[in-house]
């Protein structure tokens, strides 16, 4: 399971509900990073063997290993293209925005 | 090239449970992977310390924050000190089965950050210092710093006609920590995760100052594809210029000892801040390469 | 300083003879830090060095963390680290090396870290020297740390407690520098009473602040606010300030009941009741004005002095209260801001700024990089408020004590 983006994320609306000093809690996401992205990963599932190389080569960690199938978060996913490119069995393709694959 | 490990790590075992999350880091950073990677492997109960630099411009701008443990903010020379008096708090407070853990860029590192950690490394800190190589200041946008590589343009050494990047030889990181005598320190590439990460866990479970200095592409400051953060740090390992290494009980060795090295047009060539160079210029690169393998080879076991 | 003598309830308090920077070191003990790093500078060194006595003969608490630091930045970066873990610590310094921190300052004061530092203080390169005066901690007045001055190793002491006291008490939270003055205080010995532990710790009771990091509910400290918050936490920084103003006294008083000695708050006034001539001192200085306030009065002359206990928050309200009998005040700055004017003469003056209020005003810069400020110097300022008082010409700003005129 990734963090999950707030939706409905409370900004401070009065002085008792700042931060104090320059401390509050650890893990907050407020806005996603979805916007980002120009192509996005789409992953062949037939083609895919599992070996985890686009799980850890991922710097934002959207790869899920959790389900049967790896999944991609694509709120968080910002189309770096990483996991495609290093993918042994290109079971991963970019497709732009807006398309369909 | 066959990696070389001790503690075996096996990707699937691995926590999905990720510990840097959504931060604001350009896509296909090299230093986020090594982050990212390291917390997999540090885990839950890590108190994590960065500097002023990229990975604390992108995580924690109020009310977004993009660590999931413990983390602190510190001035851009204060992270070995910080996470010093961090570690010094948590023995004093009986605190066990922590890791203290202290993450820079090489600006913060080797530059306005290297008293600090000499000071930590020579008192024997109970911390680990990860320093994430991108090879310039790229918070503030592509500077040069005392770890950029000879030939490298940035926006303080230009190139073009009369100038030609960087100048001088990188300072060697792994050579001055390793000069402490520190209980452990290793050079890792985010292109070699299993190598990374298990340096990592061995970090982990040694108890003392440990320094890591891992090679982290950056396409924004390098200019490459961002798909090719990690073919480069690949490339670099590959054409010997940078090594796999470790200082351990007062010895050195090199974690991979390439046959043959990849021409080192192949790394530079697709790189911006390269763009520049000449036949001439590889041929420099080239022999300062087999100069720094010499006398690697000479001291090392291998 | 008022005392009660032998009649305090706390009858286990036994006198020694220590300097300045021993006596801070003895308070430094009884609070029980967690965590000391500090970096060796004169004329803080002795300081140090106690406390590294105390930490080899385990008179620190078993369990205190003593960091041999390599530089001053590197002193308050590692206090600022157990801070955030929520450790109670300590550092101390002086001149080049506060400056040198100057940096962590300001990160430490953000984060509302409780932490408290001793600073000797002495001049600042160049011309360099080691001896002392107040440009070193007036330079860091907007660091964001409470700042005291004391006037005597007893006040240290005393104070140091006091500032664990403020700066821990969660309406505050705010970092205390403790300012003694480099040599003529920390340097000079005098007969001390050394609180017992046991009265200490009913006193200050053990640290528990909320903006450290916790296993149970990870924190993230010490980050941006950029512009959409900032203004609103430096608002609440500046309150806090301003809340502490009350704390401080009450802490005075709380000290007092406990101890037998209190130090007036943020600012003290003595013999000031019928004063038409009155000088504004910060640290030793004062001990000096006193023996020359009682002389003058003994010669039926109606002389007065406020010892400027704390520079932040500023005693701004007692000096816009000041008013008949009084007729001139004169400052005295081991400070000057170039170009304009003592700092502690800005600031008091600023206090007092109301339209056509009658109180005429001198600043007077004296003791500079070691500069005695005699009795003598001291008097000859009294003089020249008469004659302000009396209409007669006195230039505003003054250097005092000058080999030549």
């Amino acid at each position: 399971m990734k963090p999950r983006w707030i939706k409905d994320f409370h900004y401070p609306s009065r002085p008792e509900e700042l931060a104090f000093g320059a401390c509050t809690e650890a893990g907050v996401l407020i806005t996603p990073n979805s916007g980002w992205r120009v192509f996005r990963p789409v992953i062949d599932h037939s083609r895919c063997v599992r070996c985890l190389l686009c799980w850890t080569y991922c710097p934002d960690g959207v790869i899920g290993k959790e389900e049967k199938e790896l999944t991609i978060d694509y709120d968080y996913c910002k189309g770096c293209g990483i996991c495609a490119h290093e993918c042994p069995k290109r079971a991963i393709s970019m497709v732009k925005e807006g398309k369909r694959p | 090239m066959a990696e070389v490990g001790i503690m075996a790590i096996d990707f699937k075992n691995l926590s999905d449970r990720e510990l840097m999350y959504g931060q604001k880091t350009c896509p296909g950073c090299g230093a986020t992977v090594a982050i990212r990677l390291a917390l997999k492997i540090l885990g839950e109960r890590t108190f994590l310390c960065i500097p002023a630099c990229c990975a604390a411009a992108t995580t924690n701008a109020y009310p977004q924050t993009s660590f999931f443990v413990n983390n602190v903010v510190t001035a851009f020379p204060a992270t070995g000190s910080t996470i010093a008096g961090m570690a010094a708090a948590a023995e004093a407070q009986g605190l066990e089965d922590v890791t203290i853990l202290g993450v820079a860029g090489d600006g913060g590192t080797a530059d306005i950050g290297l008293q600090a950690l000499s000071g930590a490394c020579e008192r024997n800190d109970n911390v680990i210092y990860l320093c994430y190589d991108n090879e310039a200041y790229m918070n503030t946008g592509i500077q040069r710093s005392s770890s950029t590589p000879w030939g490298a343009w940035t926006t303080t050494s230009p190139a073009g006609e009369g100038a030609r990047g960087v100048v001088k030889s990188r300072k060697n990181l792994f050579d001055i920590i390793a000069a402490h005598r520190v209980p452990y320190c290793a050079t890792a590439s985010v292109a070699y995760p299993r190598d990374f990460m298990e340096k990592i866990a061995k970090a982990k479970a040694i108890k003392g100052a440990r320094f890591i200095h891992v090679q982290a592409p950056c396409p924004t400051g390098w200019g490459y594809p961002t798909e090719k953060t990690i073919e480069y740090g690949r490339l670099a390992v590959g054409s010997g210029l940078w090594y796999l290494a470790e200082y351990e009980n007062g010895e050195m060795k090199l974690n991979m000892t390439p046959k043959t090295f990849k021409p080192v047009e192949s790394y530079l060539r697709g790189q911006r801040r390269f763009q520049h160079m000449k036949e001439d210029d590889y041929r420099l690169i080239e022999k300062q390469r087999d100069r720094e393998w010499a006398l690697l080879r000479e001291r090392m076991k291998s | 300083m008022n005392e009660k003598g032998n009649e305090n309830e706390n009858g286990k308090e036994k006198s020694e003879f220590l300097s300045g920077n021993e006596a801070i070191a003895e308070g430094v003990r009884l609070c029980g830090p967690q965590v000391i790093a500090a970096y060796p500078i004169t004329p803080q060194t002795t300081l140090m060095e106690k406390l590294s006595e105390f930490a080899a003969d385990g008179a620190l608490s078993a369990s205190c963390k003593f960091l041999l630091v390599e530089s001053e930045h590197s002193a308050m970066a590692a206090v600022m680290g157990a801070a955030m873990m929520g450790s109670r610590a300590f550092t101390a310094t002086s001149s080049q090396g506060l400056l040198y921190m100057c940096e962590m300052l300001s990160y430490v004061s953000g984060s509302r870290f409780p932490i408290v530092m001793a600073n000797a203080n002495r001049g600042t390169a160049t011309p360099w020297t080691i001896f002392g005066d107040h440009r070193d901690s007036f330079a860091m007045r907007d660091s964001g740390w409470i700042q005291i001055y004391v006037e005597s190793g007893q006040e240290a002491l005393d104070t140091i407690l006091q500032a664990y006291r403020i700066a821990e008490h969660p309406s505050v939270m705010l970092p205390v520098m403790v300012n003694i003055d480099g040599f003529t205080l920390t340097h000079t010995y005098e007969l001390v009473k050394v609180p017992e532990r046991e009265t200490a710790d009913a006193f200050l009771p053990p640290l528990n602040t909320f903006n450290k990091l916790s296993l149970e509910a990870p924190k993230c400290l010490s980050f941006a606010f950029w512009p959409d918050y900032h203004l609103e936490s430096r608002c609440l920084q500046q309150k806090a300030f301003l809340d502490a103003v009350n704390f401080i006294e009450r802490t005075d008083e709380e000290f007092y009941g406990l101890f037998g000695r209190r130090y007036h708050g943020l600012a003290e006034p003595y013999r000031c009741e019928d004063a038409e001539c009155v000088l504004a001192v910060a640290g030793g200085v004062a001990g000096t004005t006193r023996v020359v306030v009682d002389k003058l009065r003994a010669e039926g002359r109606k002389v007065g002095l406020i010892k400027v206990r704390c520079l932040r928050p500023f005693p701004m309200k007692f000096f816009a209260s000041l008013g008949s009998p009084c007729q001139a005040l004169g400052v005295v700055d081991r400070d000057i801001s170039f170009g304009l004017e003592g700092g502690l003469y800005t600031d008091v003056k600023a206090s007092m700024y109301k339209p056509g209020a009658g109180i005429r005003t001198l600043g007077f810069v004296a003791g500079l990089g070691g500069h005695d400020v005699s009795k003598a110097d001291i008097e000859l300022m009294y003089d020249k408020l008469r004659n302000l008082a009396d209409g007669k010409p006195e230039e505003e700003h003054q250097f005092i004590g000058m080999r030549w005129a």
